[in-house]
């Protein structure tokens, strides 16, 4: 039986860490993920898990500990935001390349600058094709369970790749809500035990870690990676039914709200889903076909099944909590637009962008995203595709 | 009444309204409500004014944007009477708290024609008497629970109760000052 509680999305996620018990947390602080790590080093403190706590002193080195860990045979990860992310930049690729199944609890926040403490999602989305899978919450249930499903993703043995378990800063990190925690044993026999195949530690077969690669072989090591990704969207929902037997609660590769007769859909990731689904409630109360589609993996991106939710509406906006400075939209946006175009869609889609550096999300706002897309219907052209929502002019 | 309420706090950096609204969410929980309790920063900084918001009600919560039309207002340092909007979106049927030292004559000018209900607290005398030291959210968080009718008064401080024992395991001798801050100011609040 879960246990009901009411908890920060930072709390959360740091119990889920204390139930899966890593070998290794290095760690450096910044806002507004600093209190992972520190929930977690009074879990240390208190000897509720006997993992390797390493205090570094920067970004960088946090990340490195723990892919050193990591090539070591350990289960290991870090947490960081925002520029915190950005100082891993080289360290990403190198856990990826590496095919390290390490964790990453990202909070997400701003780049800068201007300098900014609130959410926006520019720093994972600027880390999208760093080769690791992403993941992300709308509460923070969700960042919980993400969690606690995370490991049993990256280490599975046909994708070994790192994971990052993104949340929206302070609107879920710092948010106290309610949530169904899962008892301490059931986790940790759901994450089970980490047998890594190939390790540094092991002396009955020494290897290489990190090693150049001449032209004859880079390729081939990239095209192994993408096939660890490809892989990945089976794990996922693998790992998701397999979550729903221990907790009830049922995850995809997305959620689909309102969406079986829906003719206008918004796409979106992160919290303000949360708030779309008060909008649309409101307006089916009305009578209007309106829905949701919120994603939950975004790398890899599952365009095929995207597309085929998308198939039956006249409208879409697709929602980026980033800037693409494509002068065309965002990264979700682009990559919607992609899957809709090899389906051969002839929905009319939109491309916002919207809440950088913490600007808020009203149901008011997304009620009028949704009126932009009965217009669009009625005119029976996008108009303007790259738009802004609740920008002052 | 709406099974939804909202209340929007007003305090500065190192005052307590950000923990005074977790405390909320959390009494309010234990009463078995959806609740939410979430601050919003500007600069981090002490003084600086920040907000903090709740929400509570028998239904899932899943918006997740700030409050704009709140049915209370908690003021937790009178000094931002002067520069913040305190009473913009205040639902005429809610309440306004101050925590104040001065009379509610001598506030009312300063809330731009809110027709509302005005609550005072002396926070500050609440808190000194129970406590010794200025802690004004412990005093804030009882008033606005009567004003607000959230819960009994008596499942309040029974909750509290048990919520400062787990809080103040390491330091127990702070407990009955806190809790004699919030029986008195359930009687102070005016």
């Amino acid at each position: 039986m879960g246990k009901r509680e009411r908890l920060s999305g930072n709390e959360a996620v740091a119990i889920a860490l204390r139930q899966i018990n890593p070998d290794v947390f290095p760690a450096f602080p910044i806002t507004p993920s600093t209190e992972i790590p520190q929930y977690f080093a009074s879990f240390v403190a208190n000897g509720q898990v006997d993992t390797e706590f390493i205090t570094v002193e920067s970004e960088h080195s946090s990340m490195s500990a723990t892919i050193g860990a990591s090539a070591a045979g350990a289960r290991a990860l870090t947490a960081t935001s925002s520029c915190g992310l950005a100082y891993m930049w080289e360290e990403l690729y190198i856990a990826a390349s590496n095919r390290l199944p390490l964790a990453l609890a990202l909070v997400n926040r701003a780049l800068s600058g201007p300098i900014n403490i609130n959410c926006d999602h520019s720093d994972s989305m600027g880390a999208r094709d760093a080769g690791w899978i992403q993941m992300y919450a709308e509460n923070n249930q969700e960042a919980y369970d993400n969690m606690v499903q995370a490991f049993r993703i990256s280490e599975h043995k046909d994708v070994r790749l790192p994971i990052m378990i993104c949340q929206d800063g302070f609107i879920t990190s710092h948010a106290v809500e309610n949530i169904e925690l899962l008892e301490d044993d059931v986790v940790k026999n759901f994450v089970g035990e980490y047998e890594p195949e190939n390790f540094l530690l092991n002396t009955k077969a020494s290897m290489a870690v990190g090693p150049y690669a001449i032209t004859d072989y880079y390729m081939e090591a990239k095209r192994n990676q993408a096939e660890g990704m490809k892989n990945a969207v089976a794990v996922v929902k693998e790992v998701a039914a397999e979550f729903a037997q221990i907790s009830g609660r049922e995850y995809g590769l997305f959620e689909e709200y309102c969406m079986e007769d829906a003719e206008r859909a918004v796409v979106m990731i992160g919290s303000a889903a949360g708030t779309t689904k008060d909008a649309i409630d409101a307006l089916r109360a009305k009578g209007e076909k309106v829905g949701l589609i919120k994603i939950r993996l975004y790398r890899p991106f599952p365009a095929e099944e995207i597309a085929e939710a998308l198939k039956n509406v006249k409208a879409v906006a697709i929602m980026d909590r980033a800037e693409g400075y494509t002068n065309h939209g965002g990264p979700l946006g682009a990559d919607v637009m992609s899957a809709l175009f090899r389906a051969r869609s002839q929905a009319l889609a939109v491309n916002y962008i919207y809440g950088l550096g913490g600007r808020d999300v009203r149901v008011e706002d997304m009620e009028g995203v949704f009126e932009a897309l009965k217009q669009i219907t009625a005119d029976g052209d996008a108009g303007e595709t790259y738009r802004y929502m609740g920008i002052r002019e | 009444m709406s099974n939804l309420t909202e209340i929007r706090w007003h305090g500065r950096g190192g005052q307590g309204a950000k923990t005074a609204a977790l405390l909320l969410a959390d009494v309010a929980f234990q009463t078995g409500k959806y609740v939410q309790g979430f601050p919003e920063y500007g600069p981090e900084r002490m003084g600086a004014p920040i907000t903090a918001y709740n929400r509570i009600s028998d239904k899932q919560i899943r918006v997740h944007s700030n409050i704009y039309e709140p049915q209370y207002v908690v003021v937790v340092d009178e000094s931002l009477l002067e520069t913040v909007d305190v009473t913009r979106g205040l639902k005429k049927d809610g309440a306004i708290l101050v925590n104040t030292q001065r009379t509610k004559e001598e506030i009312i000018p300063q809330l731009k024609g809110y027709e509302g209900k005005v609550y005072i607290i002396d926070a500050h005398k609440v808190s000194m008497a129970t406590m010794g030291k200025y802690f004004p959210n412990t005093p804030l968080l009882a008033a606005i629970v009567k004003v607000a009718g959230i819960m009994e008064e008596d499942i309040f401080l029974k909750e509290m109760e048990a919520s400062f024992k787990h809080k103040f395991a390491s330091k127990p001798e702070v407990i009955d000052g806190n809790m004699a801050a919030l029986k008195m100011a359930m009687q102070e609040v005016r």
